[in-house]
């Protein structure tokens, strides 16, 4: 959470130590430093440019997953319901209608699945796992039907629009980067500085006394899970603009990078911690691993034991920190 | 004058009747004791009053205004306050923002709302000096004593002009010294002419604060006497049922 202007000098160097995206940052900051040395090729232009754009898709998501996380729920359906958005987005580019009315139907697709899902969750009162564990499998299984099984590769008269937002750069900057900065302060805003932001702390802290004390807890979990899937659909969007094509594949497994960036993050699984900042950080610190061990000549069957390990790792931290303070 | 009258409240859970038929008058500053063996329905009819239950049958007036609160916070915005058994905090929070929960503060900048952190901070420390407490307003609850997390609680039915406080064992979980305190303060929010509905095991407690003693036996109000024409005695021996009626 955000520190008070207040709360300078000594209390802010000791809340700064408690806080778990401080030594995810002194973390990512040293591997920069190594990499750097190890590999001639990490801090260069282009493969920075290339780590930062790389991240941003999956950083997208963390910040609609770090909102649910910190609900005390789960969105394990992001990247089918990712899949289904860039498919919805490419059939109806293809077919011929603009790149507004495409953005509109994918960021549709993705807040009906969020919709779907929430309202399962907050209303009907399903288990999140369950629900979004559900929605994993419809929703790839839909992306697969719409498409035929088949690759989409033609966007139709906008289609190089589409492939300069998702794949672009301005000012030097990937477009997908702007965009990720851009959510990242909306969502920094809105846990920290708006009462909707208060809210899905305290349901993930006590959702009873919430509850209680007049928080509507059903449609701001529901609101949670429209982020989650919206956010899945704005990556959607950029990223078959990147790639410039579309399959009914595209980001198969990716709930299992994003809930792993927002963890890194210091999201709690059992809800009421973590923040949109700390879930940036993750993702980019996973995306570092797994760039710097690359480039540093490591075999790349290796990746995911170090990523694995360092989410273990990070927890542990978390872990640690709270038994000395108790 | 009566502030607020429930008249032949009735309640059930699927087959289980928690209320049946219950009266009950609360006059302005007067403080009514609450009591029952566990499952005498108490709770119950706090979390009616509250907005978290609707009765099924009965009604309810409020100001001689017939009111039906759907939600807590239906309630809280017409002046009912509750301090809940478990305090019904967030451990995770700050002592403030519990305090602040559903009631934020804003301030502008560049015509965007932004939480006040610093007036709820402030209007917070303001509180726990009216109660005498040390709680420190930007502490979380969780590394919070019992009586700090009480200090909470309570400061919360105090942030807007509340007219009645519904109180369910705030004497529970706390120091001797601390129970002194709660009870002082339910003398002080009476003085102001707060009325106020106190659910506690402790029987002292009851007899010393209470004007008037109700009794709930398995739903259904047993007595609902002055407090100086009853007993300790009395009053247990119809929690248990060993006296029907008084």
């Amino acid at each position: 959470m955000e520190n008070n202007d207040n709360n300078i000098g000594s209390t802010f160097l000791r809340a700064l130590i408690k806080d778990q995206v401080f030594w995810i940052c002194i973390a990512l900051i040293i591997m920069i430093v190594v990499f750097s040395i190890i590999a001639d090729a990490f801090a260069t232009g282009p493969n920075l440019f290339n780590i930062t754009r790389n991240f941003s898709f999956i950083a997208i998501m963390a910040l609609g997953m770090c909102v649910v996380i910190i609900t005390a729920g789960i969105d394990l359906s992001v990247g089918s319901v990712l899949a289904l958005s860039a498919v919805v987005l490419g059939i109806v580019m293809r077919e011929g209608y603009s790149i507004w009315l495409g953005a509109f139907a994918c960021f549709g697709t993705g807040l009906l699945c969020g919709l779907v899902n929430g309202y399962l969750i907050a209303y009907v009162k399903i288990n999140p796992f369950v629900v979004t564990l559900g929605m994993l499998s419809i929703a790839r299984s839909l992306a697969i039907v719409v498409t035929k099984n088949a690759m989409i590769y033609e966007f139709g008269p906008d289609e190089d629009l589409l492939n300069e937002i998702g794949g672009g750069a301005t000012l030097g900057m990937p477009n997908s980067v702007i965009v990720l900065f851009v959510l990242t302060l909306f969502f920094i805003y809105a846990l920290n500085y708006t009462a909707w932001g208060k809210h899905i702390y305290s349901i993930g802290g006590n959702e009873e006394a919430a509850r209680l004390t007049g928080v509507n807890v059903n449609f701001v979990k529901l609101s949670a899970y429209l982020f989650s899937g919206l956010m899945a659909a704005v990556s959607a969007f950029l990223m078959v603009g990147w790639l410039g094509s579309v399959t009914n594949g595209i980001a198969m497994t990716y709930e299992l990078k994003v809930i792993a960036s927002t963890v890194i993050g210091g999201a709690n699984l059992m809800g009421g911690a973590g923040g949109a900042f700390g879930a940036v950080i993750g993702a980019a610190l996973i995306e570092i691993i797994r760039n710097g061990l690359l480039l540093a000549g490591m075999d790349p069957y290796w990746q995911g034991t170090f990523v694995g390990a360092f989410i273990i790792l990070a927890v542990l931290v978390d872990k640690f920190k709270i038994t000395t303070r108790r | 004058m009566s502030i607020l009258a429930l008249k032949s409240i009735s309640k059930n859970f699927g087959a289980i009747e928690a209320l049946k038929n219950v009266n009950l008058n609360l006059d302005k500053g007067q403080v009514v004791g609450l009591m029952g063996d566990n499952g005498a329905g108490k709770s119950t009819l706090i979390k009616i009053i509250a907005g978290v239950f609707q009765a099924n049958t009965g009604e309810i007036l409020y100001n001689d205004q017939q009111v039906n609160f759907s939600k807590p916070i239906d309630a809280r915005n017409s002046g009912i306050e509750v301090v809940y058994q478990d305090l019904a905090l967030c451990d995770n929070l700050t002592a403030a923002a519990n305090i602040f929960l559903s009631r934020e503060l804003f301030k502008k900048f560049f015509y965007i709302p932004f939480l006040n952190y610093k007036k709820m901070y402030d209007v917070s420390q303001g509180l726990f000096d009216e109660l005498k407490s040390e709680t420190r307003p930007r502490d979380e609850v969780k590394l919070m004593s019992g009586g700090q997390r009480q200090a909470v609680a309570i400061a919360r039915t105090k942030l807007t002009e509340a007219k009645i406080v519904l109180m369910d064992e705030p004497t529970a979980a706390i120091s001797v010294r601390q129970v002194a305190e709660v009870l002082d303060y339910i003398r002080q929010l009476r003085d102001q002419g707060i009325s106020i509905i106190l659910i506690s095991h402790r029987m002292p407690d009851v007899f010393e604060v209470s004007d008037r003693i109700v009794v709930l036996r398995r739903g259904s109000k047993v007595a609902d006497k002055k407090i100086s024409n009853s007993s300790p005695e009395e009053v247990t021996a119809l929690i248990t049922g060993a006296l029907q009626s008084a």
